[in-house]
């Protein structure tokens, strides 16, 4: 089966995926650090009412971060 | 007997530094740990506030140590970037540094394992003595898991305490454990340090902590939605979050407006009470009207703020212990981001409307530098409660009483026109040092949210202590040293000018025509137009002629520094009308000032706009000078914010009076 690669900002409420890969290094760092690696299964929670920043669980908690930075984090849903 | 205990506990003095991530309940520890024998400083050349405190530690033998605990600022890991993460890298990994500490302890979240074991393991890499603690662990019996500590313990090589600071639980436990002594772990973790490649080191160290963490957490039952699931979908829905977000100010910004006006009244009245003891008892000295007019009423500027210090602190701590104000964040982030602020300024913000000294000490709060600064530059724009008598006064002075504008009462559209236009000043500043500020700093917005919990109140407590304290100690030097000056300023003048005064009105035939009331008015009037104050008022008459004002006016900007609502009182003491709770009086001597050259009323409707608008703009106020200073521990940004405001207060009369003229 192949592999769709999104960005995690294209993903609506309750959608979930799987981190593949980053397109921003100094923006990939903080999000590893804060336990987004590749191969880690993430959901989105909650946007917020603007339709930015968005919250995220990944790593057994919640996470909030912009579109923006949501856009450099590449993730594959399994179809 | 007494003595010789202590000596031996000053040998034997223990340095503890504290390490976690930030919502890790690590600042709670701190304060259990250490009480109130607590204080702040700074890390050398940083603006980071330094947390640090003492503690006695009761060895098993029964003997004291006495531990000094260092509260590093919480960070996510020690690669340094950013201000906090340097400060705690250098702390832990810099030898020689003077806060190295003895031990260190890493504070983690025990339900939220995984990521709290990412700076934990880079701790206990540098091969300095550690003790782990698993916080939070009812969180950790909520969520249905069980940790095994000892595997765990085994398998970093560090000693493992489970407690629960927000009851104290296993406090004891810690305690004991810093007093033996604690071992470097020999694990390590990254054999080579990928200094190419921090990303690949990311990676590999999680890799590394899944497989720490196998077999040692147990889940049972499955996860249900929780409780902060539930209440997310309220506090952050598009219509309800605002609202409730809408409310939560108004009762701020209620408490700090009206509430806190009750305990100021009492200071204030508790501080009249002492100068007029004064007056009346002691001897009518120069030191005696020194320590009345100079250092009490320099005292009561600083203490006057307390209430309004204390209030909007247990508010902020509350909103920020229950994981609230990650919310308003959260929702508010967008909309201020174009201004360059962050969803965190809409607090300072709005509590400028109050007063910009707390105001301005609660942007500690926003992470990111430049928008911090800018939060702070701006938020004395925002017109606040001691604008409030100089709009009263000059409205009424302008504005005949009962005047309409179609429906609208014009008196009360011009003073709401006066808070619209400090908030628009605000956030047009904001938006103009957007493009101007630099920072090396990326702006992220990368956070976590923590779970909601109920407020501490032993927090909140600590929060309004320390706020209170650090304003005394650090700006109520600065606030009681201008105070001597704006009182010598204003009453003593060049040369033996006061002598000729007093002689003037001792005159016998003067005496004579004229009630006590009125000659101590007019003696008080003419004193200060002689006064170096008066001089200063004069010698700025140029400047400040193109904006309608005289020299009058300018007495009254020279002593309106001391705080802005002194206006009044300024001009009550040139109109020579002396009760200074009388606005009514004032404003009739006011209003029939002629000006010199036209022969028409002084107050004209041009000079009273242009002056309300130097005072919504105009940086005169000494206390939030201090309070910047404080914050910003450098005497560079007041000054940068005392210019820009005090050439937006003059172009802004100068149209206003040229319009209106």
């Amino acid at each position: 089966m192949k592999r769709k690669l999104n960005t995690l900002a294209q993903l609506n409420i309750g959608e979930y995926a799987i981190i593949d890969s980053f397109t921003d290094k100094e923006t990939s760092i903080k999000l590893m650090e804060m336990g987004c690696t590749p191969g880690e299964k993430i959901t989105i929670d909650n946007i917020a009412p603007m339709g930015d920043p968005i919250a995220v669980s990944v790593s057994g908690y919640l996470l909030s971060l912009r579109k923006s930075e949501a856009s450099t984090m590449l993730v594959h849903t399994l179809l | 007997m007494a003595e010789a205990p202590d000596k031996n506990l000053e040998l034997l003095k223990l340095k503890i530094a504290i390490a976690g991530n930030p919502n890790s309940g690590k600042s709670t520890l701190f304060n259990v740990l250490t009480g109130l024998n607590q204080k702040t400083g700074n890390f050398p050349g940083v603006t980071v506030d330094k947390h640090s405190g003492s503690s006695k530690l009761k060895r098993k033998n029964g003997s004291v140590i006495m531990a000094e605990f260092i509260d590093l600022p919480g960070t996510y890991s020690l690669n340094p970037k950013s201000l906090d993460e340097h400060v705690a890298y250098n702390v832990l990994c810099v030898p020689n540094n003077p806060d190295r500490p003895d031990i260190t302890v890493v504070v983690t979240d025990a339900s939220n394992l995984k990521r709290s074991l990412f700076l934990a393991t880079q701790v206990i890499e540098l091969q300095i003595p550690v003790v782990l603690v698993l916080n939070m662990m009812d969180l950790v019996e909520e969520k249905g898991m069980t940790i095994d500590t000892t595997l765990l313990s085994t398998r970093l090589g560090v000693p493992i305490v489970t407690l629960n600071a927000r009851e104290k639980k296993g406090v004891d436990a810690l305690k004991l454990l810093l007093t033996e002594t604690v071992v470097p772990s020999n694990k390590a973790f990254i054999t080579k340090k990928n200094t190419e490649d921090p990303a690949q080191e990311n990676i590999e160290r999680y890799r590394i902590i899944s497989s720490l963490l196998e077999g040692c957490i147990k889940t049972i039952g499955e996860e249900k939605e929780s409780f902060s699931h539930k209440l997310d979908k309220i506090l952050t829905h598009r219509i309800w979050g605002y609202l409730i977000f809408l409310f939560i100010l108004f009762i701020v910004f209620q408490s700090i407006f009206y509430i806190a006006a009750f305990p100021m009244g009492w200071i204030e009245s508790a501080f009249t009470g002492m100068s007029e003891w004064g007056s009346e008892h002691l001897p009518h000295t120069a030191w005696a009207a020194l320590l009345i007019n100079g250092i009490l009423a320099g005292l009561s500027g600083v203490i006057i703020f307390i209430p309004q210090i204390a209030l909007l602190f247990a508010f902020i701590s509350i909103l920020e212990d229950t994981g609230y104000m990650a919310r308003v964040s959260f929702i508010m982030d967008k909309l201020m981001r174009r201004f360059g602020l962050n969803g965190k300024s809409v607090i300072p913000l709005i509590s400028g409307v109050a007063c910009a000294v707390p105001a301005i000490m609660s942007t500690r709060t926003i992470g990111n530098w430049k928008e911090r600064m800018i939060t702070i530059m701006v938020t004395p724009l925002m017109s606040c409660s001691a604008r409030l008598p100089v709009y009263t006064l000059l409205t009424s002075l302008i504005i005949p009483v009962g005047k309409t504008w179609g429906f609208f009462n014009l008196q009360g559209l011009i003073l709401m026109a006066m808070y619209l236009i400090g908030f628009i000043a605000a956030l047009g500043a904001a938006w103009v040092m957007k493009f101007i500020l630099r920072t090396k700093e990326k702006s992220y917005f990368i956070m976590e949210m923590p779970v909601y919990r109920a407020p501490l109140w032993s927090n909140v407590g600590y929060t309004i202590y320390e706020k209170v304290r650090v304003f005394i100690v650090d700006a109520g030097k600065v606030i009681i040293a201008v105070s001597i000056i704006l009182w010598a300023l204003s009453s003593y003048g060049p040369g033996d000018s006061f002598e000729k005064i007093e002689k003037k009105y001792q005159d016998k035939e003067y005496v004579l025509h004229h009630s006590q009331l009125e000659i101590d008015n007019s003696m008080a009037s003419e004193k200060l137009e002689a006064s170096y104050a008066g001089h200063l008022g004069k010698a700025i008459e140029p400047a400040i002629a193109p904006l309608g004002f005289d020299w009058k006016i300018g007495i009254a900007l020279v002593t309106s520094f001391a705080a802005r609502e002194v206006f009044v009182g300024t001009m009550a003491t040139i109109y020579s009308v002396g009760n200074t709770d009388n606005t009514q009086s004032i404003r009739e001597k006011m209003s029939v000032e002629k000006n010199a050259e036209t022969g028409e009323a002084k107050f004209t409707l041009a000079v009273g706009l242009s002056l309300m608008i130097f005072y919504a703009f105009a940086m005169q106020c000494m206390s939030t000078i201090a309070v910047v200073y404080r914050e910003t521990n450098s005497w560079k940004w007041p000054a940068i914010q005392f210019l820009y405001m005090g050439a937006l207060a003059w172009v802004g009369s100068f149209v206003v009076y040229n319009i209106f003229k």
